[in-house]
């Protein structure tokens, strides 16, 4: 069976930092794969790579297959992959709700059709699910920049899933979230894996987080996987324990 | 404000114009309506406002720079003034110059789009000097710096629009309509689309939106509003030379919208305003204008970056809290 | 062949002129993020004050000419960078866009109203008398602009590279947030590069203005050269606006002379197009690439 996501041999290097150097693994379909390491590991340089925000000096990124080395985010994302970033990016002057919307607008029927059909896109119904589903429906008509960092968070990566995508990459989706919503967070997410089968790629620091939520980690230090398999034997890895001590 | 509101407010203000150069008297109401001049500078503050909303769109929507608005109006004028005293009629003149510029939008942003925020404001800048070039030196086609003179007002369903106010209920006509247009698309999900690419391109990319591409048909789109505003404005003063689109108009262009406020619906309409009635309040002061105006416009910026409509906004919404 | 040469070498005297002004300008952008619109009327506007020193208050030339790049530094740098570049960059960058638009305007205007809206001529430091070598003829006065702004230019890199202020302000330009952090003082350092920005663009002005004749609709040329050589030659390097300089300075001469005069100002342009369709990141310049 071939793996939903593969990524081959990838290399980034900035001038003379070598952010990532030759980094391979396999995503397989409705994994949640967790990828930690310490600061400045090469994680989300790993991602802007895989998603085509940067531009790899060298290696493939497959998904289901098709080659999608540096293709752009845009067509990415329409194929199917969505993304957070590490750093909150939600619209703060659109309402929670439009931001929804405007998440999954442009993977439903023609940009012709968007422009003379109706203002919500035909995406209303699936915003009010979504919102739902994170328990934002009592905030959907505040603006977005409005929200407490937590639900701003959860907004965030909530966007992610209003595509339909297949593969979400989240970066330190935990990040700054506080004990109650990060449990609500855990939960949320583990419950769309288990309902619609998405494939989860994230990356946390957070290892009370990754330890529950993954199924198996790869551990990167200085741009390369020095350690890979499920949580519990990785945890145990010297190698994992000298990356993280070493410093 | 909700759409059926919009749309009476704009209906209501639509009236009120056309009625401007009308005496009311005959109907029992003191008002002696607009003089000859006051009904030309009405029509001029239409043709500057089409073309003002094409700039809005641009910079106000799309977060880009354009400095070559004047240029596309150029562009519609001299098509129009050349092809109509060729015999071709109004209607193909104005649509061949909204086309024209749409198609000359995409050429200029397509390559400058490529590379980095700034690079449209220096193509279109560019582009200006060219342009203005062009029409100064070809002198077989443009008259040069003597210009086309005479350019006739169009018959309109064989009704000649000759008379000021019929022209001026003409362009009335013809700015609500591309008004309506651009409402639509501004509260359509293009306009969501066009929001998140003006605040944050880098997410928008990474949800689907074709950044580049909604980025180009704004800065087409918005260059052939200036195109069809100097298709109006030919025919409007009926005589035509360089002058009017230097740079220097480009860059008024720019500020008159940010002036109004960039990105409220509203805004170019009053930028236009000011800048079509300011020089003839001060026009005892003729040389000291644009002086003035440059340095209202900083001070503008540094204290209210939102322009007018988004000050008075701002005082609403104040208001109606308290 | 002589032809050639001749004009090669005025070509390489306005070049070095027009380098002064693009070097300027991407300072700034590097350093401050500020894209100044009105960078064509702070070469124009230098020639006018020593003009205004000349005439009105009769000193003497060379002082005027002194006095002329101190004012400006202190117009065109201190007073640009606190009054109008510092309260508005917080804003954002369309207004502070749309001010240095408004700038340029100011400059203009004032000047058209305070002083004259005639070409004005201006002295120049040495005499037009021609020098012949080997069949090709200069002129004194080309020669002394071009050693000027080589030496100029000499000096300024000399003083990035090789001064610990000048690593500092280099420091500042690739990263301020680094830079702040490895304890540059990146406020001094900005405000230096606003005040090297003004006296360049002085020496410019007081280089151009006895070719050219001052007058104050000059700018708009001059900021375009200034932008177009800025990109040309690489948007993110000094040395990319130097090379960009000479070589519109070159081509320009010889299309005056090779092409219709008419179509003279279209060369730059045209040369800006061909650039950003085949070599967007400039002749010099390197990809940059932004964080996520
Ligand atoms: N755009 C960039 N330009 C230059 N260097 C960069 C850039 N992006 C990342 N780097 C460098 O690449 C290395 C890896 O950075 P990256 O952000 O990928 O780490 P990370 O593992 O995500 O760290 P963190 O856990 O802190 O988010 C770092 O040394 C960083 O300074
Ligand atoms: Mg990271």
């Amino acid at each position: 069976m071939t793996a939903l996501l593969e990524v081959r041999d990838i290399e980034k290097s900035f001038g003379g930092v070598r952010a990532v150097c030759g980094v391979s693994f396999d995503v397989r379909e409705g994994e949640i794969l967790g990828v930690i390491g310490p600061n400045g590991s090469g994680k989300s340089t790993l991602f802007n790579c895989i998603l085509g925000q940067l531009v790899p000096d060298r290696g493939t990124v497959r998904v289901n297959g098709r080659n999608v080395t540096a293709l752009r985010p845009s067509r990415l994302n329409r194929l199917g992959v969505s993304r957070t970033f590490q750093l909150l990016q939600v619209f703060p002057e659109l309402t929670a709700r439009e931001n929804l919307i405007l998440a999954g607008q442009e993977h439903r029927g023609s940009r012709l059709a968007r422009l003379f059909g109706a203002r919500d896109a035909g995406m209303g119904a699936e915003a009010d699910r979504m919102l739902d589903f994170f328990r934002l429906r009592r905030l959907e008509d505040e603006k977005a920049g409005s929200l407490s960092y937590g639900q701003q968070k959860l907004l965030d990566a909530a966007m992610a899933f209003m595509s339909g995508s297949r593969l979400v990459l989240l970066d330190e989706p935990a990040g700054g979230v506080n004990l109650t919503m990060l449990a609500d967070l855990r939960e949320r997410l583990e419950a769309i894996n288990r309902e619609t089968g998405v494939t989860f790629v994230v990356i946390e620091h957070n290892m009370e987080f990754v330890m529950a939520l993954c199924s198996r980690l790869i551990v990167l230090a200085e741009g390369r996987i020095i350690a890979e398999g499920p949580p519990a034997e990785v945890r145990r890895d010297p190698a994992v324990i000298e990356a993280y001590l070493g410093h | 404000m909700s759409t059926s509101t919009s749309l009476l407010i704009g209906l209501l203000l639509l009236v009120l114009l056309a009625l401007a150069p009308v005496d009311l008297n005959d109907f029992g109401v003191p008002y002696p309506g607009l003089r000859r001049y006051g009904t030309y500078i009405l029509t001029l503050w239409l043709v500057t406002a089409i073309a003002a909303m094409g700039v809005n769109l641009i910079v106000g929507y799309a977060g880009q720079e354009t400095l070559a608005q004047a240029a596309f109006v150029g562009i519609g004028a001299y098509l129009t003034a050349i092809v109509t005293k060729a015999g071709v009629p109004f209607g193909v003149a104005f649509a061949a110059s909204g086309l024209l510029t749409f198609v000359i939008g995409i050429a200029l942003g397509f390559p400058a789009l490529r590379v980095q925020k700034h690079y449209l404001a220096f193509v279109t800048l560019a582009f200006t000097v060219l342009c203005w070039l062009v029409f100064r030196n070809e002198q077989w086609i443009t008259g040069g710096v003597m210009g086309i003179r005479d350019i006739e007002r169009p018959t309109f369903l064989g009704w000649p629009l000759r008379n000021h106010i019929r022209f001026y209920w003409f362009v009335l006509a013809i700015t609500a309509i591309m008004t309506f247009v651009l409402w639509w698309i501004v509260r359509s999900p293009w306009g969501r689309a066009f929001t998140a690419l003006r605040e944050n391109p880098l997410r928008a990319e990474s949800l689907g939106i074709d950044v580049r591409l909604y980025t180009l048909l704004t800065f087409a789109l918005g260059s052939a509003y200036g195109g069809m505003a100097g298709s109006l404005y030919a025919p409007l003063v009926e005589f035509i030379d360089p002058s009017p689109f230097a740079l220097g108009p480009s860059l008024l262009f720019m500020l008159m919208v940010v002036i109004g406020g960039s990105g409220t619906f509203l805004g170019p309409f009053v930028g236009a305003g000011i800048a079509v009635l300011l020089p003839e309040w001060l026009r005892a002061w003729e040389t000291w204008y644009l002086l003035i105006y440059a340095v209202l416009v900083m001070v503008m910026m540094a204290f209210f970056p939102g322009g007018i409509v988004g000050l008075l906004s701002r005082l609403v919404a104040r208001k109606a809290r308290s | 062949m002589t032809d050639f040469l001749q004009l090669l070498i005025s070509g390489l005297a306005t070049g070095a002129i027009y380098a002064l002004a693009a070097i300027g300008f991407t300072l700034l952008w590097q350093t401050s993020q500020t894209i100044n619109f009105a960078q064509g009327e702070f070469v124009m506007v230098p020639a006018f004050l020593a003009l205004i020193a000349m005439r009105w208050f009769g000193v003497p030339f060379v002082a005027s000419l002194v006095l002329a790049i101190l004012a400006s530094m202190l117009l065109l740098g201190v007073a640009f960078r606190y009054i109008i570049v510092g309260p508005l960059i917080r804003r954002g960058v369309l207004p502070l866009v749309i001010s240095t638009i408004a700038l340029s305007i100011l400059l203009k205007e004032s000047v058209k109203d305070f002083y004259s809206a005639e070409a004005q001529t201006f002295p120049t430091l040495l005499p037009d008398t021609l020098i012949t070598v080997a069949g090709v003829s200069v002129s004194l006065a080309q020669l002394g602009v071009l050693a000027v702004a080589l030496v100029t230019i000499v000096l300024l890199q000399w003083f990035l590279a090789g001064t610990r202020t000048g690593r500092q302000m280099q420091a500042t330009a690739q990263n301020p947030t680094v830079a702040r952090i490895l304890g540059v003082p990146v406020e001094r350092m900005i405000l230096y590069t606003f005040l090297i920005n003004a006296a360049l663009a002085a020496m410019a002005s007081l280089l151009v203005s006895p070719i050219y004749l001052a007058k104050f609709s000059n700018g708009e040329t001059l900021g375009l050269i200034a932008f177009v050589a800025a990109i040309v030659g690489g948007f993110n390097q000094v040395r990319g606006a130097i090379a960009g300089g000479l070589l519109i300075g070159v081509l320009d001469n010889l299309a005056a002379a090779y092409v219709s005069t008419a179509y003279r100002q279209a060369i730059p342009l045209i040369l800006l197009v061909l650039v950003i369709l085949f070599r967007p990141q400039g002749l010099l310049g390197r990809k940059e690439e932004r964080a996520v």
